[in-house]
């Protein structure tokens, strides 16, 4: 595989997914021991360029590039780039001109990363670390590493497993990347979320669409809570948190439904109380701290990969 | 006699009959074939003769952003382009909301020369949407405006609609309702459907359009006074249009060259060239609006010629500015979507692009090619394809979507009130004084 940059999940053939997977299993057993860092980047420099606050997403892209040992430089700014005089162009060209190889870009303007990758401002190879209501291809890699080491037996192929993704599909780069990474590994997924919180146009996605949980919950192997954002409490998307968590929450009772095996994941960072109950994110279903760990191989095999790396490492060769 | 004075030989009219254009005095003197005279012989080699074209919307920018334009670049466009009337659009800084600003922007228009600049006033105070602006003062001032408008924004109030609707009455205005309800398009940024969904752009509804129109389409009968829709671009409005005039009722709408040939699909590359107020539809819009301007229902094309630096177009989606240049290439597009696909005559195109803009505006000493009338036309190569090119445009700006493309018809010569000024498709430098 050659890989130049991770805009979108839509850019990844099945066999790419899968090597990366691989490639996040492998960086996995090989740190597993006592050596966590693996020579891999050194000499090289990775830029985290933040223009929405994530420290989660950032830290976890910081501890994949040093357990590569790549040099990471951080540039982060709140707002838009415009009110701040900073466009994207000069900033990016700026970091480019520092040494960046490869940039990490978080935006709140959907296709922001394709855009700094398609340009011609920069050479550098772009990760999309999220941009606006579009992709968050980690997110979805790090989901169905997670899925895949729950159910071995779905090793290469997600069919027969059927996923929920639960909330706001409307503002969530989360769930677009998780439709298209879950449909094209097989996986049967449905969208649940009341209509003010799906797309129009959500027919032509290769999804089933339900605004109705406990119809669902019963049938699902695996399902995915989305954050609600604040600023959805105060625009009319539903009537109050209560109603939205009655209807829309893993609560208790929601949580004797699931089958016994079926897993509870949450992009994070957590609402307790709203779209997810504590004994729902503390239950033994759920893996959402496992989602946080994986993130980091995830993320390492996509620098790795990206710069260079054409082969899973032997274990005899790294220092 | 003035030194302009040239007789145009064998030229083909719309109608397909080949004819000679004697212009004296800057009017058409005669018309006819084999026509003899002294004059100065320009030889039209059976190319196509059209009344110059008419543009109800255009953005030029002077005063207050001229880096993207000013009135003489935007009329060096507009006569490459094949206009010999434009109507400047009020969302200027400071805003065309009084008599004295309008009439410099009439100022300035004639002293380029190169076509008429007929200046929109301000439906509401600095476009604020808040107060009526004096539309009687710069209705009775020496620019006589009749067309007002907030373009940019929607008058979204329905009791100032109402307001401004009545007012124009008393000295035959229209009012040009710029249909967009700013609730349901807080933020927007393409047109929604299935490829907003797919790039999560926030999606801008094509009944944000619709719901406006119709409103307006039946105040305006209500209060019976005269409604222009701009830049109709979905395919329900259409329908609402159609409708209105089936019952009698005095609205006009126009729609713009790229809504009949671009669609929303090309935003996937999330390349700002293609983001423009209001928004690129469907294909089935696009078949509405091509069926609804063959057949009437859309009155006229305008460009809404929209310049913007080169900065505000290179950079991220939802930092670009919206829209898109037109002058210089609409006559090519409207012959692309309609004329080639066979939906329209060349009769009609004239209709669309002169005649129709032209009596809209009240612009009488345009929209037609007639003995006594003054002498603004064109002559235009109906057929060779040429490569839109967006650095050879006169425009200060070079935000045209149709760049690289391969377009039919070029303007070859264009004639303002009789003087010669575009030649071979190039400004001659000569101007109306």
């Amino acid at each position: 595989m050659k890989m130049t940059h991770l805009l979108s999940v839509l850019d990844l053939t099945t066999v790419q997914t899968l090597e990366i997977l691989d490639t996040a299993r492998e960086l996995s057993r090989i740190t597993d021991g006592a050596m966590k860092k693996l020579p891999t980047l050194r000499g090289r420099t990775v830029v985290n360029l933040f223009f929405e606050d994530s420290t989660r997403t950032r830290l976890s892209f910081e501890a994949a590039a040093k357990r590569l040992s790549a040099d990471v430089i951080n540039f982060s700014t709140k707002g838009s780039s415009v009110s701040k005089g900073e466009s994207l162009k000069d900033t990016a060209q700026t970091l480019e001109a520092m040494g960046a190889e490869l940039v990490i870009l978080r935006h709140g303007s959907s296709g922001a990363a394709k855009r700094l990758a398609e340009s011609g401002w920069i050479q550098s190879h772009i990760v999309n670390a999220g941009d606006g209501m579009h992709e968050h291809p980690t997110q979805a890699l790090l989901d169905s590493f997670t899925i895949r080491e729950h159910f071995p037996e779905h090793e290469s192929d997600f069919s027969g497993l059927k996923i929920g993704i639960v909330g706001d599909i409307l503002h969530s780069r989360v769930a677009r990347s998780n439709v298209h990474l879950l449909t094209s590994l097989g996986a049967d997924v449905v969208v649940i979320a009341p209509p003010t919180l799906l797309p129009i146009g959500i027919e032509s996605w290769p999804v089933g669409i339900s605004y109705d949980l406990d119809d669902q919950i019963s049938s699902l192997d695996a399902i995915m809570m989305l954050r609600v954002q604040s600023e959805r409490m105060n625009d009319a998307f539903f009537p109050s948190e209560r109603e939205y968590a009655r209807d829309y929450g893993l609560g208790g009772k929601r949580l004797a439904l699931l089958k016994d095996d079926a897993i509870i994941l949450h992009p994070g960072p957590m609402n307790r109380g709203l779209e997810i109950s504590a004994m729902s994110a503390d239950s033994r279903r759920s893996v959402i701290r496992e989602q946080v760990a994986n993130g980091v191989l995830v993320r390492m095999a996509v620098l790795y990969l990206l710069m260079g790396g054409t082969s899973i490492p032997k274990e005899g060769v790294l220092v | 006699m003035s030194h302009d004075d040239f007789l145009l030989k064998n030229v083909i009219t719309s109608a397909g009959d080949r004819i000679d254009v004697e212009v004296i005095d800057h009017r058409i003197a005669r018309i006819g074939s084999d026509i003899s005279s002294d004059l100065l012989v320009i030889e039209g080699n059976d190319l196509l003769i059209l009344p110059g074209l008419v543009d109800l919307h255009t953005h030029l920018r002077e005063p207050g952003k001229e880096s993207s334009e000013t009135i003489l670049s935007g009329s060096q466009a507009a006569a490459k382009g094949g206009y010999t009337a434009v109507s400047a659009m009020a969302n200027t800084s400071p805003v065309a909301d009084t008599a004295g600003v309008v009439e410099q922007v009439a100022r300035l228009g004639r002293a380029a020369g190169l076509c008429d600049v007929f200046p929109i006033g301000a439906i509401t105070v600095g476009l604020q949407g808040e107060k009526l602006a004096e539309l009687s003062a710069m209705a009775q001032s020496a620019v006589k405006v009749r067309i007002f408008s907030d373009d940019g924004k929607c008058v979204s109030d329905p009791l100032l609609m109402r307001r401004a609707l009545e007012y124009v009455k008393s000295f035959g205005g229209v009012i040009a309702q710029h249909a967009e309800d700013p609730l349901l398009t807080v933020d927007a940024q393409m047109n929604e459907g299935i490829v907003s969904s797919n790039l999560g752009l926030k999606g801008w509804p094509a009944v944000a359009e619709e719901s406006i129109i119709a409103r307006d389409i039946l105040m305006a009968h209500y209060v019976q006074s005269r409604l222009h829709i701009c830049h109709l671009t979905t395919r329900g409005g259409v329908e609402l249009v159609r409708w209105a005039k089936s019952q009698g009722m005095e609205v006009t709408a126009e729609v713009t060259p790229h809504h009949l040939y671009l669609t929303d699909d090309l935003v996937t590359g999330y390349d700002p060239i293609y983001k423009v107020n209001p928004p690129l539809r469907t294909q089935s819009d696009v078949d509405a609006l091509r069926g609804g301007l063959a057949d009437g229902t859309i009155d006229i094309v305008a460009t809404d010629h929209a310049p913007h630096p080169a900065e505000d177009k290179d950079c991220e989606w939802s930092a670009a500015a919206f829209g898109m240049i037109g002058l210089e290439t609409s006559l090519s597009v409207v012959v692309a979507a309609m004329i080639e696909t066979g939906l329209m005559d060349w009769s009609t195109l004239v209709a669309r692009m002169s005649s129709t803009p032209a009596r809209i505006g009240g612009y009488t000493e345009h929209g037609s090619l007639a003995v006594g009338s003054s002498a603004n036309f064109i002559v235009i190569d109906p057929v060779n394809r040429r490569k839109i090119d967006k650095f050879q445009g006169a425009s200060r700006s070079s935000n045209t979507p149709f760049d690289t493309m391969n377009l039919p018809a070029s303007v070859i010569h264009t004639f303002f009130k009789g003087v010669h000024v575009v030649q071979d498709g190039e400004l001659t430098g000569k101007k109306y004084e």
